[in-house]
């Protein structure tokens, strides 16, 4: 078992959100201060693929959308469980990859059966 | 301990936002901060695993789940009717006696007590791969059925079937 890890090792990561999140704020202040402003009624109204606004965006989408959302958390667990793999990976040797590739074939047979479906396919 | 009082008002203070905010995206989004600060937490507890899995399963795929969920409500026309002052009464009145329950519970139980861990260690990635790998490797590829179980489900209910309509 390793040494306990203490909330000051964090610190980097801290700093690279700290970095992150400053890059967007001081670019997009920037940008707002530097750039010149023409505002006109054309300018300022959301632009729909060159055609005039048609309706309101706040519709409902279709549940296809939804799906997909579904879809990507279930491979995000997936993710999660290859993490305290990775970790190890050189200790586990053969046994642990075989452990890991019954997993993923399982979620492999379930992607499968997505594609065969067509639940992702935006041609109806 | 300092730290840990200031994430602990920063989490109830978003998580108040998140209530009183009048646009539901802007729930979302400070559910996010919210979770954000459970994930602090976790760090505080030695808890390495579940800030990773908070971080990424939470503020990543289950805010975005909700996102689509508000997406799929119609937002235009205010369809929550006022609740009468009444329903507002029952409704604080049955809250409490559940807070007093579940606080009296928890005080039968001791549960408040200091809780001693036999190996602080737990929580890191590296020694909770190697509890799930070796001890718990059955339920571990039992949960990929879980997920199969759980992504054939949702295409079933999703997706509608052209050959039996």
């Amino acid at each position: 078992m390793e040494v306990q890890s203490l909330p000051v090792d964090y610190l980097p990561i801290l700093f690279q959100m700290l970095v992150a999140l400053g890059f967007v704020v001081l670019t997009m202040t920037i940008t707002h201060l530097i750039g010149p402003k023409r505002k006109t009624a054309d300018k300022l109204s959301p632009f729909e693929a060159g055609i005039e606004v048609v309706g309101n965006a706040r519709t409902p989408v279709s549940i296809k959308y939804f799906l997909v959302a579904i879809l990507f958390v279930l491979f995000d667990i997936e993710v999660i469980f290859m993490y305290p793999w990775a970790v190890n990976f050189r200790e586990f040797g053969v046994e642990g990859l075989i452990e890991m590739f019954i997993f993923m074939a399982t979620l492999l047979l379930g992607y499968i059966y997505v594609i065969k479906k067509k639940a992702i396919e935006w041609g109806d | 301990m300092n730290l840990f009082y200031f994430v602990a008002f920063l989490s109830i203070f978003f998580s108040l936002l998140v209530i009183f905010s009048k646009n539901p995206v802007y729930s979302v989004l400070y559910l996010i901060v919210t979770f954000f600060t459970f994930s602090i937490h976790y760090i505080l507890l030695n808890a390495q695993f579940l800030a990773i899995v908070n971080f990424i399963v939470y503020m990543g795929a289950i805010l975005v789940l909700f996102l689509y969920v508000l997406m799929l409500l119609n937002l235009n026309k205010e369809s929550e009717p006022m609740k009468s002052n009444l329903l507002k009464v029952v409704g604080v009145i049955a809250g409490l006696c559940l807070l007093l329950t579940v606080a009296g519970s928890l005080k039968l139980l001791h549960a408040s007590d200091p809780v001693l861990l036999k190996n602080p260690d737990i929580g890191l990635v590296r020694n909770l791969g190697k509890v799930l790998f070796k001890e718990f490797l059955l339920p571990f590829e039992v949960s990929s059925i879980l997920l199969l179980s759980a992504m054939v489900g949702a295409v079933l209910l999703a997706k509608k079937d052209i050959t039996k309509v």
